[in-house]
């Protein structure tokens, strides 16, 4: 697979002049491929909201580069190209909504992108769908739950039709409920519609569900693999202040209390599949 | 407590007035409110008040909601009523002590009430039935010939949409800090009038800091989808006049001449 986005040695700092000031993002490299879900876990403050920030050019680096389709995010001329291939979703649903109609919010980007009238309709009405809103259509944004607010803040990217959503912590002012709306949606787009996703999260569940996960620390990754292997260390969890899912920490505590499991479960399906068969072989 | 405002909101709906294009019915409201300040009797008035009604009756919402939007008001209708029964000189009909009602200053008070209360009513009528996004396109579209003079039609229209797009977010907020502020014993309830505005700074300036905090999300929401100010810009639903807006157009032009003609032909009540 052709990488998508690459940033390379990537540091970035706030404070341009001083020499000393403190980078928040500290030699940074990663590679992002097409099609991709990939999960940016850390603690407060590590810097994860201002990396993602400079994957549609909201923030330019310090030092060091990030291309986007082979394009430098640098380059002013393929500013708008940029943003409108990688949508950026935030963490507030109430303050990202400019417009108090449902299809005129969702209507926005396309018509910033001088998209000609007919064919922003059609885009915002797939968009919509795509999102499972469209029968909200004509209401009013503020009537909304903070999960539908959130759905419609993904689809307004979507109807600009891009290759990436980038989505930092949308689900953390959410309840349980517009959780799990809002991460099926995003998993829908990942894998039906082939939309690379970057989330960043606290919620380990979450996380789980992504192909690969990036920890980050004090401006730099420190690991980046699959969850089932970041997962099974809980060790190394603990150390960088992540929580571990439940199904997880289940497990791994049968484990420390002498049950022989020797799998590891990354949702509920895959943990009673492992204690069933635990159980069956005590028969 | 706040949630309870109506004026100023829209209810979507799919009633003959919501449907008719925005222009048409900002350029028929102006038109209406110079039908009620033209009306000069009694019988102008009423028919007035008769069209305004059967407008309001076509909108499809309950009528409840436009009594609401007038409780704010509805002081200040009481309050110039009353003022104008006691200071008008004339014939005098009623007298007790010092109170003197005259025959002009209960016209008059009856005149100003009604018109204030057709003033709400029709600007009701025209903001609860278009989108607030609707209405600033409209706006946009009737000032642009002012862009010739370098005023920035665009930036205009766009505050007024996200001015607009904030109001209920920003009174639930409201509502939210003075419940967190009464929680840790400030009392906003008591006390005259300026003790009470006072009492309002703890409010105020919780909601100042976070609406800035809001202010810059949106802007880089606005930024992320790739606003760029007015250039080049599209937008989504095309404005078209229709039979429907000719109609409109035809009653509304009616009813003035109605007026007009009903004016001409009674005598205008002394005020």
């Amino acid at each position: 697979m052709k990488n998508f986005i690459d940033i390379v040695d990537l540091k970035f700092s706030y404070n341009n002049e001083g020499n000393n000031a403190k980078n928040i993002l500290n030699g940074i490299n990663l590679n992002i491929k097409k099609g991709e879900f990939l999960a940016i876990l850390g603690a407060n403050g590590s810097g994860k909201s201002t990396l993602i920030k400079h994957l549609n050019a909201m923030l330019l680096p310090t030092k060091g580069n990030v291309f986007v389709n082979g394009i430098n995010t640098k380059d002013e001329g393929k500013l708008y190209d940029i943003r409108s291939t990688v949508g950026l979703v935030l963490q507030n649903p109430d303050n990202q909504i400019v417009a108090s109609i449902v299809e005129d919010e969702v209507a926005f980007g396309p018509e910033n992108l001088g998209v000609a009238p007919k064919s922003i309709r059609e885009r915002v009405d797939m968009a919509l769908k795509l999102v499972d809103m469209y029968e909200y259509r004509k209401s009013t944004t503020y009537s909304l739950s903070g999960g539908q607010k959130q759905r419609i803040a993904i689809a307004g990217i979507i109807a600009m039709q891009p290759e990436c959503i980038l989505l930092d912590e949308p689900t953390s002012m959410l309840d349980p409920e517009g959780r799990k709306e809002v991460l099926d949606t995003i998993k829908s787009l990942n894998k039906n519609y082939g939309i690379t996703i970057v989330l960043i999260t606290h919620y380990m569940e979450e996380a789980a569900n992504a192909d690969r996960i990036a920890i980050i620390n004090e401006g730099k990754i420190v690991r980046i693999d699959a969850p089932r292997i970041i997962f099974s260390e809980v060790a190394f969890l603990d150390k960088y202040q992540l929580s571990i899912p439940t199904v997880v920490e289940l497990i791994h505590k049968l484990k420390l209390n002498g049950l022989p499991l020797n799998n590891m479960a990354l949702d509920e399906r895959e943990c009673v599949n492992i204690l069933k068969k635990y159980f069956n072989s005590l028969e | 407590m706040l949630n309870n405002i109506t004026l100023g909101r829209f209810f979507p709906g799919n009633s003959f007035i919501h449907k008719l294009d925005p222009r048409v019915k900002i350029l028929l409201m102006i038109v209406l409110l110079f039908t009620v300040f033209l009306s000069a009797n009694y019988l102008s008035l009423f028919v007035n008040f008769f069209a305004i009604m059967l407008f309001v009756s076509l909108t499809k919402i309950n009528l409840k909601t436009y009594l609401k939007s007038m409780k704010f008001i509805l002081f200040i209708v009481l309050f110039t009523g009353m003022l104008n029964i006691f200071y008008a000189k004339g014939t005098a009909i009623f007298k007790l002590g010092v109170f003197v009602i005259t025959d002009e200053g209960f016209n008059n008070s009856i005149f100003v009430s009604m018109r204030l209360i057709m003033l709400i009513l029709v600007s009701s009528l025209l903001t609860f039935t278009t989108s607030p996004t609707s209405l600033t396109y409209a706006i946009e579209r009737l000032i642009r010939p002012l862009a010739k003079f370098k005023i920035k039609t665009h930036e205009l229209a766009m505050m007024m949409t996200i001015a607009l797009r904030f109001i209920p977010t920003l009174l639930e907020e409201t509502d939210k800090i003075i419940d967190a502020q009464k929680s840790r014993g400030a009392n906003l309830e008591t006390g005259n009038i300026l003790n009470r505005i006072k009492s309002f700074v703890p409010v105020l300036v919780p909601l100042f800091v976070s609406s800035f905090r809001r202010a810059y999300d949106l802007a880089l929401a606005m930024e992320c989808r790739c606003y760029k100010g007015g250039e080049g810009r599209t937008c989504m639903k095309i404005l078209r006049i229709g039979s429907n807006d000719i109609w409109a157009i035809l009653i509304v032009f009616g009813l003035l001449v109605f007026v007009l003609i009903i004016n001409s032909l009674f005598p205008a009540v002394r005020l």
